[in-house]
């Protein structure tokens, strides 16, 4: 019942600036893919274009093998879930949920058992006949999804739909979606510039950044094997330091780090670490560090540590695994798993922890 | 799930034009409407004022002005414009003001009373002026005893003027009262501003802007008012004319012509002002 | 704050209050009052006496008449001129708002005159309305064209905002949920600019009913033929009947207080409708 979306070589110019720029991507039926980036990305607009509220400078898009691209809004029976929930501040819960299906001219029994359905299925069926200017943001967001998923759409796209609200409220409604995704199965395109709600929610992850694609896959590739500088840097916290490339690995002052086959020699490289990457060990080493600053989140400690070259690193360390080490103190640290990016002349690709 | 959307199909395009074409159309069908409504309505009567005034070069304006009372008759509506518009200026303020900052009984029918002047006939607040001031009522016969007449000189224009106009200042500065962040005058407060140091230095600034402006319209309001001008005046040529009365004096000669070149000065002053007081307040926000 | 301080503070907003209530009692109250005491001064039956004359009745029909027309033909193209602005983008734009302004900053009579102008012999729309023996000056088509060129700004002024304020994406859900542009707009969009559409009424039917200036010129101050409400008394005041000029005044000034109700409490919902989002 569900079909995929294609998008290809989908570009979009305003005026000069060019918001997307050629964007190919596949949504896979029945899966949640993230457009991920940070504001200004373009993935916004990517989704507004498949939606048919922007019209392409170039490129097509596909839902399963229907061609979208010369089909207006209404045609496309897409369901749109906005950030600031676009109700229709003049009619109660129930209209809104109904408003779709009035159009399709359904009849008013099927219309009414469909309404109650839905709001049963967001937990909301007391509030049917009230007005949005009296339900609460969460509760809003609930009513926008009812509303888009009434007229049983073959893509749910969602255009930041948590960002309007509070952090709580944004966790419960992330668990709530992904429960109600696996019961409804409807090919969804989720838009957020929060990384951790793209790896929790996502099948699949489309980074975006400046209007172009840095990576598509899921949420444990781009995690652990980001392509690019910028992917590496944006998901995921990272140490960033850069280096020159000699022999295969990034040599940063007193040590060097492997990962650098790719890259060419003796070029500017940044060598991308994660935090919880970063092991530390009490005594002398071949690398060593000292304490810098040590915070403590809970059950893992924040250590601040400064490298033999001056350059700081942050690293993630389970209590048990801290060895009494504390502010000043020298130690050894070993860091792992580093991948490694070219460096654009010019361009600091984020020197530093990268939070 | 219910058996709904089998019925319901992903329709193809209705209609007879692809839904691009369609909306295009639409989209110039509007603005087109809009654009004739405004042109013929708006445009083409003040092209036709412009064009009778001065269309056969200064002549007409000459003729008009050398009548007699014709420049008395500029000069009288700019002064007692001027004067309407400064002391509704000062009092518009205040009222705007009181009506945001004050918390008292009767409140919002003091904010209804101040609208008064944009529901009622500018005639019968003439009218209304007479009957309070005229001769035979009470405040006038009291001050007639005094030898003080009120009607029928430049005074009842601009008592006249000031009510008409009397709500403009008030509703151009109570909206930006009311958005002042009441943070920065608390904050004042704390470093020792007292009241009136603190409206000069902090709301004041803030609210700059909206009085000059509603005192603009305050005085192109006052340059074209006749409803109320024309009962209390008097009307005497070179003593209580004033230019809108004039140009009505003018047309009923059938002397549309010097008619139009009188009109067109009016205007052109307002506009010239409106220019002048925008590109002071543009240059003053980009200095800030 | 000391006491005194206070007390001071107190007394300066004292201050400000009486002046205000001075002011607003001398220029509005007062007279407001004058009027009403004038008007009724020869006993009540004078209203009714005066109601009673053919004049006046033509005079208070043909009111009635100019302002239906305007208000209908200003809310409809108003909706539309604003609509455009707000929704649309193109060049000009700033032209076509500045030209929504113009009205208020003529004088009534500059617009009398433009009207007359226009379609007295040798104006540029005479030879069409001419040849087709239709007469626009001195008599109702006159009228209504310079009123509705006074009230032109009130609807558009009062939708502009609130169109610029909330619906555009509550427009954008509603095509996404597969309604056609009209239906969008009566659904969606209508709801949320009524009250200002209401509001821009209110204030065109005031507007329309208390017009003088512009019709002054244009109607030849045909008595019981071109001759408004405000002409009649116009006539009725230069004519020393004071008595009917007050008794229609305190019609027409009644008539204005049950608009400024209306207009403030749309007003009131228009704000309310803005900030709601």
């Amino acid at each position: 019942m569900s079909t995929p979306i294609v998008v290809e070589g989908l570009t979009k110019r305003f005026g000069s600036f060019v918001a997307v720029s050629d964007v190919t991507f596949t949504a896979p039926a029945g899966a949640i893919t993230a457009l991920l980036g940070p504001s200004g990305s373009g993935k916004s607009t990517v989704l507004r274009m498949i939606a048919g509220l922007e019209e392409p400078t170039a490129g097509r898009i596909l839902m399963g093998e229907e061609e979208l691209t010369p089909k207006s809004v209404q045609e496309r029976r897409v369901g749109f879930v906005f950030q600031h929930y676009a109700l229709f501040r003049h009619m109660t819960v129930a209209e809104n949920v109904a408003f779709g299906l009035r159009v399709r001219k359904e009849a008013k029994d099927v219309r009414d058992a469909r309404v109650r359905e839905l709001l049963e299925l967001v937990h909301l069926d007391p509030f049917a006949d009230r007005y949005p200017d009296q339900l609460s943001g969460g509760q809003r967001q609930r009513v926008a999804l009812a509303r888009a998923l009434a007229p049983q759409p073959q893509v749910l796209l969602l255009d930041e739909p948590f960002g309007a609200l509070d952090a709580k409220v944004r966790q419960d409604l992330r668990r709530w979606l992904d429960e109600l995704h696996r019961e409804l199965g409807v090919t969804s395109l989720l838009v957020t510039h929060d990384q951790e709600e793209a790896l929790e929610l996502a099948n699949q992850v489309v980074v975006m950044h400046e209007g172009r694609i840095e990576q598509v896959g899921s949420p444990k590739e781009i995690y652990d094997e980001p392509t690019t500088a910028f992917v590496a840097g944006f998901v995921g916290s990272a140490n960033v330091l850069h280096g020159e490339v000699v022999d295969g690995h990034v040599h940063l002052g007193s040590f060097r780090l492997p990962g650098a086959d790719h890259l060419e020699e003796g070029s500017a490289a940044a060598a991308f670490v994660r935090p919880h990457d970063v092991r530390v060990s009490p005594g002398d080493g071949d690398t060593t560090a000292v304490v810098e600053r040590i915070a403590s989140l809970g059950w893992l400690a924040r250590v601040t540590l400064r490298l033999a070259d001056g350059d700081v690193v942050v690293a993630h360390v389970p209590n048990d695994e801290l060895h009494g080490a504390a502010e000043g103190a020298r130690v050894s640290v070993d860091l792992r798993n580093a991948r490694a990016f070219e460096v654009p002349v010019g361009e600091e690709a984020g020197a530093g922890p990268v939070d | 799930m219910s058996g709904v959307a089998q019925q319901v199909d992903g329709r193809r395009s209705r209609g007879f034009l692809p839904h691009r074409t369609a909306a295009a159309l639409r989209h110039f069908a509007l603005r087109g409407t809009a654009i004739v409504y405004l042109g013929l309505m708006v445009a083409l009567p003040v092209a036709a004022v412009l064009t009778k005034g001065f269309g056969d070069g200064f002549d007409a304006f000459r003729d008009a002005m050398a009548r007699p009372g014709a420049w008395a008759a500029i000069r009288l509506t700019l002064v007692t414009s001027t004067i309407a518009a400064g002391v509704n200026a000062v009092m518009g303020t205040m009222l705007a003001w009181v009506l945001v900052r004050y918390r008292f009984p009767g409140r919002r029918l003091l904010s209804t009373i101040v609208d008064i002047p944009l529901a009622i006939p500018t005639l019968v607040t003439g009218l209304m002026i007479l009957a309070l001031y005229g001769p035979n009522s009470v405040i006038g016969g009291f001050f007639d005893d005094l030898g003080i007449r009120i009607v029928f000189t430049p005074i009842a224009i601009v008592i006249a003027l000031c009510t008409v106009s009397l709500p403009l200042v008030v509703r151009s500065v109570q909206p930006v009262l009311q958005e002042l962040d009441p943070a920065e005058e608390e904050a004042a407060a704390t470093l020792g501003a007292g009241p009136r140091t603190t409206f000069r230095r902090i709301v004041f600034p803030a609210i700059r802007s909206a009085v000059v402006a509603g005192t603009l319209l305050t005085f192109s309001r006052c340059l074209g008012e006749i409803g109320s001008v024309i009962l209390v005046s008097g009307n005497r040529t070179g003593r209580t004319l004033t230019a809108p009365v004039f140009i009505f004096q003018l047309t009923s000669q059938f002397r549309p012509a010097e008619a139009a070149a009188v009109a067109t000065l009016l205007f052109a002053i307002s506009f010239v002002l409106v220019l002048v007081t925008t590109r002071i307040l543009r240059r003053k926000e980009a200095a800030a | 704050m000391s006491t005194t301080a206070k007390r001071g503070a107190r007394g300066g907003h004292a201050g400000i209050l009486a002046a205000c209530l001075l002011y607003v009692g001398l220029l509005l109250v007062l007279p407001l009052a004058g009027i009403v005491w004038t008007a009724l001064k020869p006993g009540l039956h004078i209203v009714s006496d005066t109601l009673r004359e053919p004049d006046v009745r033509h005079a208070l029909l043909l009111t009635f008449q100019i302002a239906v027309i305007t208000v209908l033909v200003t809310t409809f193209f108003g909706v539309i001129v604003a609509w455009v602005l707000v929704r649309q983008r193109f060049h000009g734009r700033s032209f076509l708002n500045a030209l929504v302004d113009l009205p208020f900053a003529l004088s009534p009579v500059t617009v009398g005159l433009a009207c007359f102008v226009l379609f007295a012999p040798g104006g540029w729309l005479y030879p069409f309305f001419n040849a087709r023996g239709i007469q626009i000056n001195f008599a109702l088509p006159s009228m209504v064209l310079v009123t509705i060129f006074i009230c032109i700004p009130f609807t558009i002024r009062e939708v502009v905002p609130v169109l610029e304020e909330i619906g555009l994406d509550e427009e954008d859900a509603s095509r996404t949920l597969g309604a056609s542009v009209w239906h969008t707009f009566r659904k969606v969009s209508l709801p949320n600019i009524r009250w200002a559409i209401a509001y821009g009424i209110a204030l065109s039917t005031a507007r329309a009913i208390g017009e003088i200036g512009a019709v002054l010129i244009v109607s030849g101050l045909i008595q019981g033929r071109t001759e408004t409400a405000t002409l009649f008394i116009f006539r009725a005041a230069e004519e020393r009947q004071l008595p009917q000029a007050y008794v229609v005044a305190l019609l027409l000034a009644a008539i204005s207080i049950v608009l400024l109700l209306a207009i403030e409490t749309f007003h009131h919902r228009q704000e309310r409708e803005m900030h709601s989002a």
